[in-house]
């Protein structure tokens, strides 16, 4: 026997290899967002959390399509019975509330308001917050120290009673309301971009980049901004959750949107309050709503920081 | 350690500085000015202009913010245009209540939260784990005046085994002498009227509490999963130490760093949070006071609430720091 | 030859005394849920005679540590299955409890790690992580500890002793963090002492002087080593014999001139020609083996180096040959695990050469 390789004995061992299950050195690098992805589809953590939010964009997207009445429209007066509020009857599977208005219409026009109030202000919060972040990040120096004192300034602040300064403030309206929990997202958002823009400025491949010469405001927009953006996406999705929450509980203060005409679950859940004894389930179905919404939200972040974080890289 | 401490507190100057400016300029900035917020909203014009000549509001803004700065310094946040109270005596006769309330609802997250997050993750993959995560993730999502509605529905209301408003039966004869009504039942040895205080805490204490179970049983799992792969553990393993010396020494006083920090944030946070159990339970404490203060555009009170809870707050998160020096000898070094 | 995995080589400096240490057939295999099992050590076998010092040798993933933490009794419970004997002066540490196996941790063996700074609690001064020790296993109190634990950091050479003892980790340095911890190893005298690549976290200066220290300790004590590393650096300074393990099974036993003068199996030579030499002519490239450890193929289907090597033949595979490659005894005192072993000593430079067929 010669001692020559034969091509068909590393054939049988790469198939051999193959079979085991084991691919061979060499295989092609995948990017950490491919990879992050393919992971979260394996994760039923992530897959719950997914089909609950795209479910609740759905109903709030074609909420005019399947609710099955006006939810402004209030039911004739004889048909509010009193001691039966709210009570399943022909036409309103989930009963009317107190002023005769259909719950389950309520409830799905109420997704719209209410997922709209949480996107916008955590984008709201977390743009201005990037910005800070950047400032600070990017800079260095002073503007670095101004920033974070500022932003020291608002944490220092506990996040509800700044809501509340906010939206007094501002008056009662919707757009009050969403400013007033965007800026309690701001510190948050702020530190984070700051914090991993720094670890990542300091890493070896920026300092790699910046001995080649390559001009700083290349390096932080081309390679540190993106790099350092995976904890913000995991924090606003996180954030969405809180901010819904937050809204209602502003309106439970008696600060959220004076508008009756944009039903929404904070709102519906306040309001029930007062008929809890008699008629819990008007407060049971939105408060429902916020929780699951909430839970979504919260495990597609939490299955999100895994699937980005390199430590749980394979 | 001291060095530590001191620079700490000089660290706080520039945000308390800060926190005033912020608040002057809120005051400021609403409708109306502050000469609305310290007479209320029936003013007349000729009350406002007499009122702005007399506390020097013709003046420029930063004479303004000095005195705004001076008087604050001194303690005086004006009067509340409800109650005609000034708004130090009025946040010094309800904080007691929302520090007994802010207590005993850390006694009980801590007390149920950190054994209970060390037993899920010593039980990793258990029921009790897969129970104790979603209960967690539960536990911040629901809307803490909606759980503090239904406890006092079902326990208050329904079952009747608890009180369901107020910190103490109106019926009992109480003598208060520093607003802390269990303290004060122990203090005049009216042992009945400090356990009725302590009962009226139960329903709202665990309302107010959730959030932080919730956060201090996955911040304890999750650090204590950490530390049980730490190379350290395995050390101590190796020197065939003891199961409860291992779980004491090596385990919880590293697992309970992070969770420490956890707890510290969270006192601060529910000193404010308590705003919304406190108007369910009508606990008549700071979150009471500000709710009012809220639906009656009571804004002299609120400058003044949110100006001291904010500095509670910082103080809260100062001490935090220091202890999380005094366990982690790293910090104290560096 | 039988291909029997017992002690048909028992380590000549030994061969009087009984061994300290006797793994028998051990096999480890972790199993994690909806995964098929990785087999991470698969019938190992070795001794250690009173002191005595060998080397495991193999590339990470060989499974060298995995042996280790089986032998102590460290690895996890859930999702590991382990087999075959492990026994400490005679007494059978498979399957026993927990509180006998933590009787004699830290008494009668010990193990340091390879990180000297994750390995010591942060939050704890050395003094206590060494008086715990004492007090666990000798029974020691409070005052009386100390003084031994000051006389052990003494021992081990650290100076200032008593200051150190209330120091925390992070104030001492890389090597004085690992004397720290070859200290608390110590502390009890065991008759076997494992290190787990001791020095591969540390400065090269510091490297010798562990080692060093880990020789003048184990001498004359009579305490067995065993030591793990992929440095053959270590093993040519410190061990009397050495397994060289790949893929979970150990591949070529040797004393250390012997292994070094003449190394059968063609892994082995690969590692030799791998390490820089000064005997070799300048610019004399190195020969590094191909491919990594991840290229291994179970060894049920052949020889798992086979895919790596530049001797194999067909019949390295199960398939051809009809049985898989056997470990079989191989000269005096040397066990191998080849087919086609190497016949001339490798060089950096040249091309291993493969030896005629048997």
């Amino acid at each position: 026997m010669t001692a020559a390789l034969g091509s068909t004995r590393r054939d049988k061992i790469d198939e051999l290899a193959a079979r085991a299950g084991q691919v061979p050195a060499g295989g092609g690098g995948v990017s950490l967002a491919r990879s992050a992805f393919r992971r979260l589809r394996r994760d039923p953590v992530a897959i719950i959390g997914a089909v609950i939010v795209v479910a609740f964009l759905l109903v709030a997207a074609l909420a005019p399509w399947l609710a099955p009445r006006d939810p402004l429209e209030q039911a004739l007066l004889s048909e509010v019975r009193q001691g039966s509020i709210p009570g399943s009857r022909e036409g309103f599977p989930l009963g009317v509330d107190q002023l005769g208005r259909d719950v389950l219409s309520r409830l799905i026009y109420g997704s719209r308001q209410s997922l709209l109030i949480g996107v916008v202000s955590t984008v709201l919060g977390a743009v201005a917050g990037m910005a800070l972040g950047v400032l600070a990040g990017a800079f260095g120096g002073w503007v670095d120290t101004v920033v974070m004192r500022f932003v020291d300034i608002l944490l220092s602040i506990p996040g509800l009673l700044m809501a509340i300064s906010i939206s007094v403030l501002l008056g009662q309206n919707q757009y009050a309301l969403m400013i007033a929990i965007a800026v309690t997202q701001v510190p948050v958002f702020a530190r984070l971009l700051r914090g991993s823009m720094l670890s990542q400025r300091d890493s070896d491949y920026a300092l790699a980049a910046k001995a080649l010469g390559v001009k700083r405001s290349r390096i932080v927009l081309g390679h540190v901004l993106p790099n350092s953006l995976s904890p913000v996406i995991v924090q606003a999705t996180l954030s969405l959750a809180t901010a819904i929450i937050e809204a209602a509980a502003l309106s439970f203060l008696g600060l959220g949107d004076p508008d009756i005409s944009r039903p929404e679950w904070g709102a519906m859940l306040s309001s029930a309050q007062a008929v809890l004894s008699f008629a819990p389930m008007l407060a049971v179905y939105p408060a429902l709503c916020i929780i699951v919404v909430a839970l979504g939200f919260t495990l597609l972040g939490e299955s999100l920081r895994e699937a980005l974080d390199p430590k749980f890289r394979r | 350690m001291l060095r530590f401490i001191v620079r700490r507190l000089l660290q706080l100057i520039p945000i308390l500085l800060g926190l005033s400016v912020l608040l002057f300029a809120w005051l400021r900035a609403l409708p109306g000015g502050p000469a609305q917020a310290a007479l209320g909203e029936r003013a007349t014009p000729e009350d406002i202009a007499r009122y702005n000549e007399t506390f020097g509001l013709d003046q420029p803004v930063l004479v303004q913010y000095g005195k705004f700065l001076g008087r604050a310094l001194q303690l005086d946040f004006g009067t509340s245009s409800r109650t005609g109270q000034a708004v130090t005596t009025e946040f010094l006769e309800r904080f007691p209540g929302t520090l007994e309330l802010t207590i005993f609802a850390m006694v009980f997250a801590i007390g149920i939260g950190i054994p209970l997050g060390y037993l899920a993750a010593r039980r990793h993959g258990s029921w009790i784990d897969s129970s104790s995560v979603i209960g967690s993730l539960l536990g911040v999502a629901i809307p803490v005046f909606f759980l503090a509605y239904l406890l006092r529905l079902l326990f208050a209301v329904q079952l009747g085994w608890l009180p369901g408003s107020g910190r103490q039966d109106v019926r009992i004869d109480a003598t208060h002498i520093t607003n802390f009504f269990v303290l004060d039942g122990l203090m005049t040895r009216e042992f009945d009227a400090a356990w009725d205080a302590v009962l009226h805490l139960v329903l709202p204490g665990i309302a107010l509490g959730t959030i932080p179970l919730a956060i201090i049983v996955r911040i304890t799992r999750a650090s204590v999963l950490d530390v049980v792969n730490e190379d350290y553990v395995r050390t101590a393993n190796a020197k065939g130490l003891a199961t409860a010396t291992v779980r004491r020494r090596h385990i919880i006083r590293n697992a309970l760093l992070p969770v420490s920090t956890t707890i510290g944030l969270q006192t601060g946070l529910l000193l404010s949070g308590a705003v919304l159990t406190e108007t369910v339970f009508a606990f008549g404490g700071v979150g009471s006071a500000l709710r009012d203060a809220i639906a009656n555009r009571d804004y002299a009170l609120l400058q003044g609430f949110i100006l001291i809870l904010a500095v509670v707050y910082v103080l809260v998160n100062l001490l935090v720091d220091i202890s999380y020096g005094l366990l982690d000898p790293r910090v104290r070094v560096r | 030859m039988n291909g029997s995995t017992a002690f048909s080589a028992a380590p000549r400096h030994a061969a009087s005394t009984t061994p300290v240490l006797e793994v028998e057939d051990l096999s480890v295999r972790f199993t994690r849920r909806g995964e098929a099992g990785t087999q991470a050590v698969d019938g190992v076998s070795f001794s250690v005679a009173p002191g005595e010092t060998i080397g495991l040798v193999g590339e990470s993933g060989c499974g060298k540590s995995v042996t280790s933490l089986a032998v102590m009794g460290l690895l996890p419970k859930r999702g590991v299955q382990v087999a075959g004997s492990v026994r400490l002066d005679g007494q059978e540490l498979l399957g026993a409890g927990d509180r006998a196996l933590r009787k004699l941790r830290g008494a009668d063996m010990a193990m340091v790690f390879q990180d000297p700074l994750s390995s010591l609690n942060p939050t704890v001064t050395i003094g206590v992580q060494v008086t715990e020790v004492l007090k666990e296993h000798r029974g020691m109190s409070g005052k009386e500890a100390t003084e031994e634990a000051a006389d052990l950091l003494d021992r081990v050479g650290i100076p200032d002793p008593r200051r150190r003892l209330g120091e925390y980790p992070h104030q001492l340095s890389g090597g004085m963090r690992q004397r720290a911890l070859i200290a608390m190893a110590l502390a009890c005298s065991p008759r076997l002492l494992i290190a787990d690549e001791p020095t591969t976290a540390l400065d090269v200066t510091i490297q010798a002087q562990i080692l060093e220290l880990l020789r003048e300790l184990v001498q004359g004590s009579g305490t067995a080593l065993v030591m793990i590393t992929h440095d053959l650096g270590v093993v040519a300074g410190l061990c009397d014999r050495v397994h060289v393990m790949y893929a979970g099974r150990i591949i070529e036993t040797a004393d250390r001139g012997d292994l070094f003068a003449r190394p059968r199996h063609p892994y082995t030579g690969g590692l030799l020609a791998s390490v820089p030499r000064l005997d070799t002519t300048r610019g004399t490239p190195l020969t590094p083996i191909r491919g990594s450890a991840r290229d291994a193929i179970p060894w049920a289907q052949g020889c798992a180096f086979a895919p790596r090597c530049d001797s194999g033949r067909d019949d390295c595979l199960t398939e051809v040959a009809g049985s898989t490659v056997p470990l079989e005894s191989d000269g005096a005192g040397r066990e191998l695990r080849c087919r086609h072993p190497l016949t001339v000593p490798p060089v950096a430079g040249s091309p291993t050469t493969p030896g005629a067929d048997r």
